[in-house]
């Protein structure tokens, strides 16, 4: 079974983001990029299923600047065996994205998607839904668990309050949380050996794909600050404070 | 037009979320409708009528919705969906699981995590962990839309609505449940908890929790983790607090051992009061905590459940 894997090139996770003065946006210039954790994780399961023999092949996608490239290539380091950039300046809404690898679904044919369950620069938490419905596959959203198995594959989710397991008919979507695994870090070696790897190029035109974002975006401000606090010197203070100031107990 | 709204429910409770979906959907003045999809989902659905602000309850029972999967839920939404000009969700695991699919059907964008409506096309809703508020405009036909809990009274019980039966849609029979495994707590859940205390990586050892969960049971409280506790084993995932994890507002949030990692902070820093118990003073965690404790939490957490 083939695996295609969307991985996306986000503002590193350790890095404070600043919003722009003029409220467009943050500030993304001369700022850390890094490929999405959860895609990481993403693409790190698909690599335990190649090793394990339920995979054949793996082929990374990723939808953005030419910069992207970067992002691909750590996949490819990781164990992915090509890569196929969706080239666009747009900052593309997850419907576009999912429009995208829908196109590339179809030509790539995947026995199964394996995604970030959410980006953590846009937060939203769409394209692997997006893109199941789209293909009118199933979806295992928030995966801790999968296992392959013929013609179907068993995703246990992270849901509110607990652990659910559900069977999906393959081809099938999975997105990935934080515990289905914990990703490798790329070798110097495949590091290497990914630079060698095939890297195709496609522009969204090409896929038949309107990538204008649906929404404007009015505007983007600074959260609202929290007041700092005061010190206490012990708990017997504490206490005293939580029963008497804010008398929360 | 109307605004549907999705109910989160196991078809014998509604869950507590749903209230809070509904005051977010009173914010854009028109009629509310509650989707209950079920399998004998009545006593959710009686729930549910006696939400304020609900004109109509629609019950769906039907095998294929016992387990809210988003599959068959996602297509009874989308032959509901012409007649509204929103459908709405609290963002819990089962509304951020089905909505998206419920648009890209519809093909409209979708708005992930409302924290405030602006009006009836514009919301404010939070990116990169909470560390900046964006506001989008829809011009969608139909605006999907999930609702991030916290910034949202629940809606009182105080109503009586009609509830109206619908029929099931064709199940697209794609995915099938196999089981479930829900923690077993006496204790609150996180997400509406009144008081909740966190462990960080500060904790050293799952075994080391029992020392909240000790706080916990005097005061009434949930515990929850940090990403880090989480990351270590420490304890179950869905005790997370944090960007990628739960979304908390208690009226009493105490972090213990816990640095302040903004991905931890964008999970609880709407609290009403924090409190942070940390040896190190440096720790990010003080700057949003209005009453620090810089000591030993080995020390100071055995203190504090003795003087409760």
């Amino acid at each position: 079974m083939k695996i295609l894997v969307p991985v996306k090139r986000v503002v590193d996770y350790n890095v404070k983001v600043r919003v722009k003065a003029d409220g467009s946006g943050v500030e993304t210039a001369n700022v850390k990029m890094s490929m999405n954790p959860f895609d990481e994780i993403a693409v790190e399961e698909a690599v335990r299923c190649k090793e394990a023999g339920t995979a054949t092949e793996i082929v990374v996608v990723s939808v953005g600047p030419t910069q992207a490239q970067e992002t691909l290539r750590t996949a490819l380091a990781m164990g992915a065996d090509r890569a196929i950039l969706v080239q666009t300046d747009v900052t593309t809404e997850p419907l576009a994205v999912a429009k995208l690898l829908k196109a590339l679904v179809e030509k790539e044919a995947p026995g199964m998607v394996i995604l970030g369950k959410q980006a953590i620069d846009d937060d939203c938490n769409q394209t692997g839904q997006m893109l199941a419905a789209l293909l009118g596959w199933g979806q295992g959203t928030f995966a801790s668990k999968v296992v392959a198995g013929e013609g179907k594959v068993a995703v246990t989710r992270e849901i509110d309050g607990g652990l659910e397991t559900v069977e999906l008919k393959l081809p099938a979507v999975v997105t990935a949380d934080l515990r289905l695994n914990e990703p490798r870090y790329a070798s110097l070696p495949n590091i290497m050996k990914a630079k060698k790897k095939p890297l195709e190029t496609v522009m969204p035109d090409a896929l038949g794909v309107d990538v204008t974002p649906r929404l404007t975006t009015v505007k983007v401000a600074e959260p609202a600050k929290r007041q700092a606090g005061i010190k206490v010197p012990d708990v017997a203070t504490l206490v005293d404070k939580l029963k008497n100031e804010a008398r929360v107990i | 037009m109307p605004i549907l709204i999705l109910a989160d429910h196991d078809n014998v409770t509604l869950k507590p979320a749903t209230a809070h979906a509904v005051t977010a959907a009173s914010k854009l003045g028109s009629d509310i409708h509650l989707l209950v999809a079920g399998r004998n989902a009545a006593p959710a659905a009686e729930q549910a009528a006696k939400l304020a602000g609900v004109a109509k309850v629609l019950l769906a029972d039907d095998a294929a919705y016992e387990h809210a999967l988003a599959e068959p839920v996602a297509a009874l939404l989308v032959s509901l969906a012409s007649g509204y000009s929103h459908v709405l969700a609290a963002a819990t695991s089962v509304g951020k699981n089905v909505l998206p699919r419920v648009a890209a059907l519809l093909d409209v964008a979708m708005i992930s995590d409302t924290t405030a409506v602006v009006s009836a096309d514009i919301f404010e809703r939070p990116i990169y962990a909470g560390n900046a508020i964006a506001t989008v405009q829809s011009s969608d036909p139909v605006k999907v839309v999930t609702v991030r809990t916290t910034a949202f009274e629940a809606a009182a019980a105080t109503n009586s609505a009609p509830v109206e039966s619908v029929a099931a849609v064709a199940d697209p029979a794609l995915s099938s449940f196999v089981s479930v495994e829900l923690s077993k707590s006496e204790r609150p859940e996180l997400t509406s908890a009144r008081i909740v205390i966190s462990g960080g990586r500060g904790m050293q050892s799952g075994d080391n929790f029992h020392l909240l969960e000790a706080i916990a049971d005097k005061l009434g409280a949930a515990v929850g983790a940090s990403r880090a506790a989480v990351d270590a084993g420490f304890v179950p995932n869905d005790y997370q607090v944090g960007q990628t994890g739960k979304i908390v507002a208690p009226e009493l949030y105490v972090a213990v051992g816990i640095s302040g990692a903004i991905q931890h902070l964008a999970g609880m820093k709407d609290s009403k009061v924090i409190v942070a118990i940390n040896k190190d003073e440096e720790a990010p965690i003080f700057q949003v905590a209005d009453y620090g404790l810089v000591a030993d939490l080995f020390k100071a957490v055995p203190e504090l459940q003795q003087a409760l």
